[in-house]
């Protein structure tokens, strides 16, 4: 019991207690399940400037998923106090990361580089800030991310979101067996 | 068939004994709270789960985004197959029609931020988790996220989309 409170889950529970973020968001309120769309609140709540992509009502349509990611940041610092095991990572990616360097696969990112002596070398640089703003940006121009288009949409059997995640794909793809052996490798 | 004894003997039962409620913050504060916490522990935030996905090492990401869209699709159906109302009474924020031919934002859009997600190795969900897990250079990267989703809404005129 212990063991399963404090150390990692298995695909098959957290899979589908995630998936049931869909019904229970569409039973409460009748609203999709997304989490993307928070950056566009945050935005649109502090420093809208002139786009008219910023003119909404923030409140009445973003007030549900910015509280949510109020909780995901809670939800994170009750199981950070109590993770110690760190996730079974194959054998193959650990061979693989180590030949770039990244010898530890302890915790949930690879410390030396996710670390504010990390940030400020090219690949600490381009793997958070570039890497983030990406996030920021792609998300808002494809209108979701893994909840709102690879779990809401296609739950809803959308071409649309299909599309997305083969996108998320491609791209994550690129960045994984073009860009990282450039950026670990290639001497920055 | 249910719907033609339920809404007028059945629903206005239940009417008077549960009348509509009005949504409320706080169900979404403990469902993000869930969430952070089965986040965390399946690995979803973890940078190292993300790079295995991405190089086809290991079937645990591609079991935890099957199961969860499975539930969802078996979930979707059934609520519309049985029309079932919101708690709220708000509309379901269903599509009604069953094709749109995708535009190209969804495959630029969902490139560039795939692009993304191999970099940092977290999607939006996992960086606000990261956040409370105390990764202590995460803030920098939600600035960086906002400062993305902040410029697109700028320079969304000029991109391609439909």
């Amino acid at each position: 019991m212990t063991d399963f409170l404090t150390g990692p889950w298995p695909w098959y529970i957290a899979g589908p207690l995630i998936g049931l973020s869909v019904p229970i968001v569409f039973l409460y309120s009748g609203r999709k399940w997304g989490i993307s769309s928070t950056f566009r609140d945050v935005c649109a709540a502090t420093f809208p400037g002139g786009s008219e992509y910023f003119q909404y009502s923030w409140r009445d349509r973003g007030a549900w998923r910015l509280t949510m990611a109020i909780g995901l940041v809670i939800g994170g610092f009750l199981a950070g106090l109590t993770t110690t095991d760190g996730q079974p990572i194959s054998a193959a990616t650990q061979a693989d990361l180590g030949a770039l360097g990244i010898l530890s696969v302890d915790g949930l990112v690879p410390s030396e580089i996710f670390s504010w002596s990390g940030l400020t070398t090219v690949p600490g640089f381009v793997m958070i800030i570039v890497g983030g703003f990406l996030v920021g940006f792609g998300t808002r121009y494809a209108g979701g991310c893994t909840s709102g288009h690879a779990i809401s949409g296609l739950s809803l059997l959308r071409v649309t979101s299909l599309v997305a995640v083969v996108g998320f794909f491609a791209g994550g793809l690129l960045s994984t067996h073009v860009i990282l052996p450039l950026l670990l490798g290639g001497g920055f | 068939m249910a719907e033609l004894e339920d809404p007028t003997q059945h629903a206005s039962v239940r009417d008077r004994s549960m009348p509509t409620k009005t949504e409320r913050l706080w169900p979404y504060l403990l469902l993000g709270i869930a969430l952070g916490i089965v986040f965390t522990r399946s690995g979803v935030v973890s940078w190292f789960r993300i790079q295995e996905m991405f190089r086809f090492q290991s079937f645990h990401m591609y079991g935890i985004i099957g199961s969860a869209v499975a539930v969802g699709a078996i979930s979707v159906q059934l609520i519309r197959r049985f029309g079932v109302r919101s708690v709220t009474n708000r509309p379901m924020e269903m599509p009604t029609e069953s094709f749109t031919a995708p535009g190209k934002q969804y495959w630029l859009g969902g490139s560039v931020f795939g692009l993304g997600w191999g970099l940092l190795g977290a999607c939006p969900g996992p960086i606000y988790v990261l956040l409370g897990n105390g990764v202590t250079v995460m803030p920098a990267a939600f600035l960086s996220a906002l400062a993305g989703a902040w410029v697109y809404g700028a320079l969304r005129h000029r991109l391609p989309h439909s």
